[in-house]
């Protein structure tokens, strides 16, 4: 899915302000206020400069021609130099502000972008590299910062400062003035043509480097395996390929921009020569005097150097407008529950009547769940009830459907068919469908079959149920889970850092860690999944011990293959091909 | 590994002219036509100047004709060589930017398994995607601009000492305050934001990995939320630093600017007042001055670009200079044939900072053909004594042999196309069934891979998939089950097919009953090939010739199944904690 975006509407306003960029804007707290402070600061820069070019022209043909000396110009120049500040200040005027605005808007989009991640939830994160989503995230909307700090502002000043120059000159030389009238509007009119060639060429930009990012970060995670299998440095010629698929791409974006620049840099510069000789044939025959002449040699840039400014500004902005394309993309992604990047308040009211703590029915009647792009289900037309404190084991073969099962009631897998309630003591039954999920996960504990443990220390990936929990809770927990006694051998003990997915730890160890997570949880409903994989038998003993007294008086579910976990449960249920094909006694399995 | 090459401080700087020295042609032509350029601007400005000056003076039209034809081939001029600037510098930049990010790869290689963790990947990803790009910066936002404003500002200078001396010292003083003063200023405001703006991005990044890795394990502890609020605070100390850069930048911008206008009405005050000077020289004098500060005004955030691209390159650096925890002989012996014998002699591994060996004097010896089963508690050291035969750890005393030689000798791809296997954390990459799969053999056919789907007894279920081969496998293999993605990995190692197996708990996460028969798969199938076997189910043990039982690192006990069973001790333990006796229920 990466790497294509969706289409994100046909530009409305030509490409100065298309509908990107006005979803962009939207996104702006205080888009008014700022519009308004810029309109503002343009219009100051605008006078500025019509200031400073008359009191440059004046001071310099006197200097030509009357040679009254600096004396006699005092109160020019001190005006001068004073607009020279002027100019200064509204620079920095403009720079902070843009920057504010820039920052806020980077902040806003990475907040909703991130948390729309979490919200389409794991299901959908493995569908995606999640290198390229980090580059997204990081440096992608980082090159948000020219379009609001260049661009943006830009926008303003084009509009009003070649206006306000072209006003000026039509007073001072109507014939300057025409010349730059008709010559000016082919910059935005090129500006436009270019600017819609170079989105594509942007997003190919864009989309290089996303893979890059989400092929690397594959790759550094696999780097070991890639190694034992003698592939790391074969793999090298891959990353080189895709850096340099990058720097095609780039080139190919920035020949668009240059070749622009270049067009708009020779309209501007020969309308300036354009307008320079003819007023100096006409100085020379006494048509014009020298201050209008040199008013007219200094203001014409300024007519087109905005909207030049404007046209390499949006160059600069368009990798940008490419992330914020591929932003929304995300944000649009509409999620399992068919709906799109909204909070769903009918869920929060129906939370506030569930109350913690109670131990429930839990009932799946005719849960399907089929993946995509697979043709079986992975859970099909399954009922099941489990009473209140009641431990079911389940078995089967791989890929039976047992995560998936847990996953449903956990609300990481949404059911295509089929219902799953919680019927409380009190009889009030409560839909999966309208629950609100994170109440409902207040509910549980569960050691996930490939637990993901935290570049942080030890007890802060035990405490990730319960940050508040006392290190007594930390350490009995651990205790629980057989983990104590490794733990305490660690050079810092509990405050040992972990590296990334818990390196630094044997395989064991790290289940044992997110088993002493879940038993820290304390949660009235268990789902286990294979929470003694890796262990040893004699620590798996231990851990099932644990297990059981934990267990009393609370909901389980356990997947589980080894037989001495399965021991312990009231009723085995077996899975197969996403169906219950048995179970109900432990000698189902087979197990002597 | 980062003092290293933090201790010069211009250190990163000369290595990354040093990376640039292959496109050497290029960056001459990119800042030999920026000056032009921006020689061209000058001139331009200059001589229009002039020509309208001289025009009031009313002088023949002849006198003009050569200002009109030069203030046309400026005009012309200006434009082509910034395009022609613009392109040789950017190619120059791009080109030693990918080939930067080449490098960072191939410095990470030597590094897995064992130096990687030093690094988080998200922060590796923020080295390779942003700070890698400071050699970019450094060529076009740095390199040309300040060559170009040091060549303008001379020429200027120049030119007006030639006109009129005094002017010229204070348009030299100016410049010097615009181009040298305002951003060594700058460079004592913000040195030391700068240098923490890409640790805070790589910060960012880790906190969102955080997320995008371990979005379920947050969502059902119910610590998503907190997860949000790390990165948001991430992210806003990121933003507080950029804020600082930005203002700091502006300032320096506008005190640029200020200074531009106070030169220019300085040296207008001196051409006004300048008795001996020709009238239509005084235009001239102050467009010049205005004109020659617009390529010195780029400076300031040039050397802002240049703060971070020495604080992203020391990151950059730091990668490439990491020593790899396993060296590499000078000059390795010729790669084994396939017939190996491998031994241990009393071989210990102590990891850093661990109060304690994680191997500890193992003696081992696998002869052609030879299996052998390592068995022990959790953390007993067995997946570290495989890593050592992968030689992907040195061991901190003893020594490996490998055919009778030190296999410290050998090329470690050598090693590792002899020795290998499925490792503990087995990595599924994110590409399709086959393409994990081919990884371990590039050349195999389909019939290859299905044989070895079939071995892993996978093959039923790949055949009905859709896609069948072609089947995503999505990110870590996070859309296949726990038990299907181990299969592939066995799979995989299957086909790679090495002399020595070596085999991490392969059946882990299997039911018994196919965890049991699979086991007697493997061991049938490898006959002949050395094996090493690591397991914490005992069932087919029989089938090996050798059980070592590790314990805390050391071997307490070794022997055949038979024998070990018979005899109290560990491995009588263990077989009994996975046997519950009846009697004993
Ligand atoms: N995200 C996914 N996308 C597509 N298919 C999936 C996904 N997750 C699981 N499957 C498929 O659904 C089926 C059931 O998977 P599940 O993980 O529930 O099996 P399981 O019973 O837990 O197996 P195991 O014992 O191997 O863990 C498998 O065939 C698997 O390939
Ligand atoms: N990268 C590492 N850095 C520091 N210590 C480590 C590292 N990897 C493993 N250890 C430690 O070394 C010891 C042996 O670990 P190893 O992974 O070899 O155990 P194991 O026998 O394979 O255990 P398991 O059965 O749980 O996989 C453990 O105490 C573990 O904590
Ligand atoms: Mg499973
Ligand atoms: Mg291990």
């Amino acid at each position: 899915m990466v790497g294509v975006p969706r289409p994100c509407g046909r530009p409305i306003g030509g490409v100065l302000l298309n509908q990107l960029a006005r979803r962009l804007l939207a996104s702006l707290p205080a888009y008014r206020v700022i519009a308004l402070a810029f309109t503002v600061l343009a219009v100051a820069g605008a006078v500025a400069i019509l200031v400073q070019a008359e009191l440059l022209a004046r001071a310099l043909a006197d200097g030509v021609l009357s040679r009254s000396g600096a004396e006699a110009l005092a109160g020019t120049l001190a005006l001068l130099a004073g607009v020279f500040a002027v100019r200064a200040g509204l620079s920095w005027a403009q720079q902070a502000l843009a920057q504010r605005a820039a920052a806020s808007i980077k902040a806003s989009l990475r907040r909703r972008l991130l948390r729309r991640t979490q919200e389409l939830g794991p299901g959908w994160l493995t569908g995606q590299h999640s290198g390229a989503l980090t580059t997204t995230l990081g440096r992608g909307l980082d090159a948000l910062e020219p379009y609001f700090t260049g661009y943006f502002p830009q926008l303003f000043v084009a509009a009003v400062v070649p206006l306000a120059v072209l006003v000026r000159l039509a007073v001072a030389d109507l014939a300057s003035a025409v010349i730059v009238l008709v010559t000016l509007p082919l910059i935005p009119i090129f500006g436009i043509l270019v600017g819609l060639s170079t989105k594509r060429a942007t997003e190919r930009q864009w989309r290089s480097l996303e893979r890059l990012g989400g092929h690397f970060l594959d790759l550094v995670a696999g780097l070991p395996t890639l190694r034992a299998f003698g592939r790391a440095r074969a793999q090298a010629v891959a990353v080189r390929r895709t850096a340099d698929e990058h720097r095609v791409a780039t080139m190919g974006t920035l020949r668009i921009a240059f070749l622009s620049a270049l067009v708009l840099e020779l309209v501007a510069t020969l309308s300036v020569a354009l307008v320079a000789v003819p007023v100096g044939l006409r100085t020379l025959d006494g048509g014009m005097d020298l201050e209008t002449a040199l008013l007219v040699l200094l203001l014409a840039p300024e007519a087109y150097l905005p909207l030049r400014a404007l046209g390499s500004q949006f160059h600069a902005s368009t990798e940008g407008l490419a992330v914020a394309s591929r932003a929304f993309a995300v944000l649009d992604e509409p999620d399992a529950h068919g709906a799109a990047d909204s909070g769903r308040p009918e869920r929060a009211v129906v939370a506030r009547a569930h109350e913690a703590g109670a131990p429930c029915v839990v009932r799946f009647e005719g849960v399907s769940v089929r993946y995509p792009r697979r043709d079986e289900p992975a859970l099909d037309d399954l009922s099941l009830t489990v009473a209140p404190g009641e431990r079911v084991a389940l078995v089967g073969p791989s890929g039976a459907g047992k995560s998936t099962l847990l996953n449903v009631l956990l609300g990481l897998v949404v059911a295509d068919a089929g219902r799953v309630t919680l019927t409380k003591a009190d009889g009030a039954e409560l839909d999966l469908d309208t629950v609100d999920v994170q109440e409902l996960r207040r509910q549980l504990a569960w050691v996930p079959q490939r637990p993901h443990l935290f570049a942080r220390t030890v007890a802060e990936n035990i405490r990730l149920g319960r940050p508040d929990a006392g290190d007594d809770d930390v350490v009995r927990a651990a205790r629980l889970a057989h983990a104590d006694e490794f733990v305490t051998d660690l050079p810092r003990g509990y405050d040992t850092p972990l590296g990334e997915r818990g390196a630094g730890l044997s395989a064991g160890q790290r289940q044992r860690i997110a088993l002493a997570r879940a038993f820290l949880r304390d949660a009235p409903l268990l789902l286990l999944d294979e929470p003694t994989a890796g262990l040893d038998a004699g620590s798996e003993a231990a851990v099932v011990d644990a297990t059981s007294r934990l267990m009393a008086g609370r909901t389980v579910l356990v997947v589980a293959h080894r037989p001495a976990m399965v021991a312990d449960a009231d009723r085995v249920v077996r899975l197969e091909h996403g169906r219950i094909v048995g179970g109900s006694d432990r000698t189902a399995l087979g197990v002597g | 590994m980062a003092n290293r090459s933090a201790r010069t401080r211009y250190g990163p700087i000369r290595r990354m002219l040093g990376m640039l020295r292959a496109h050497l042609g290029r960056l001459v032509l990119a800042v030999s036509a920026s000056v032009v350029t921006e020689l061209a601007a000058l001139a331009l400005m200059g001589t229009a100047a002039w020509l309208l000056a001289r025009a009031a003076q009313q002088p023949p039209l002849a006198a003009l004709s050569l200002a009109i034809v030069g203030v046309r081939a400026f005009a012309t001029a200006r434009g082509v060589f910034r395009y022609g600037e613009r392109l040789a510098g950017h190619d120059a930049a791009l080109r030693a930017l990918a080939t930067l990010r080449g490098r960072v790869y191939d410095a990470l290689v030597p590094l897995a398994p064992s130096g990687l963790p030093a690094y988080r990947s998200a922060d590796l990803l923020s080295r390779m995607v942003s700070d890698v790009e400071a050699v970019q910066d450094l060529v076009v936002r740095v390199l040309v601009p300040v060559s170009t404003a040091v060549v303008v500002a001379g020429v200027a200078v120049g030119f007006t000492a030639l006109v009129l001396p005094p002017a010229a010292v204070v348009l030299a003083i100016g410049l010097a305050l615009a181009g040298v003063v305002v951003p060594l200023l700058m460079v004592s405001a913000a040195r030391r934001t700068a240098r923490r703006l890409a640790p805070a991005r790589a910060e960012l990044a880790e906190r969102h990995t955080d997320l995008l890795h371990g979005s379920a394990d947050l969502a059902a502890f119910g610590a998503t939320e907190q997860a949000l609020t790390d990165a948001e605070r991430a992210g806003e100390r990121l933003a507080r630093l950029e804020r600082g850069t930005a203002l700091t930048t502006a300032l320096g911008g506008a005190g640029s600017m200020l200074v531009q206008g106070a030169t220019t009405v300085a040296v207008t005050v001196l051409a006004l007042d300048a008795g001996s000077l020709a009238g239509v020289m005084v235009p001239v004098l102050a467009l010049v001055a205005l004109i020659s500060f617009e390529p010195v005004l780029p400076l300031v955030p040039a050397v802002q670009r240049l703060l971070e691209s020495r604080a992203s390159m020391r990151r950059v650096l730091a990668v490439l200079d990491a020593r790899p925890p396993v060296a590499e002989p000078a000059s390795p012996l010729p790669a084994p044939g396939r017939d190996v014998t491998v031994e241990l002699r009393s071989v210990s591994v102590r990891y850093p900072e661990a109060s304690r060996d994680a191997v500890d004097g193992v003696d081992l010896r696998l002869t052609p053909g030879r299996r052998v089963a390592v068995v022990g508690t959790s953390g007993s050291g067995k997946s570290t004594l495989l890593a050592c035969l992968m030689r992907f750890i040195e061991p901190s005393a003893g020594t490996v042999l490998l055919n009778g030689h030190d296999v410290r000798d050998y090329d470690g791809d050598d090693v590792r196309a002899v020795i290998t296997g499925v490792t503990q954390d087995a990595h599924l990459f994110h590409t399709t069934i086959r393409e994990n799969l081919r990884l371990a053999r590039p050349d195999a056919s389909d019939d290859d891979l299905l044989g070895a789907l079939e071995l892993a007894r996978l093959r039923d279920w790949v055949s009905s998939l859709p896609a069948g081969l072609d089947t995503e496998v999505g990110e870590g293999g996070g859309q296949v089950s726990g038990g299907q993605r181990q299969r592939l990995a066995l799979a995989r190692a299957l086909l790679a097919d090495p002399p020595v197996v070596l085999l991490d708990e392969p059946t882990e996460g299997l039911d018994p009953q196919t965890a049991d028969e699979l086991v007697a798969d493997l061991l049938a199938t490898t006959r002949g090939r050395s094996t090493v076997l690591v397991t914490h189910r005992l069932f087919g043990l029989d089938g090996v010739d050798e059980v070592v039982v590790l314990h805390a690192g050391r071997v307490v006990q070794r022997g055949t199944h038979a024998d070990l069973v018979a005899v109290a001790g560990p491995y009588q333990d263990l077989w009994w904690a996975s046997h519950p006796a009846p009697a004993s229920k």
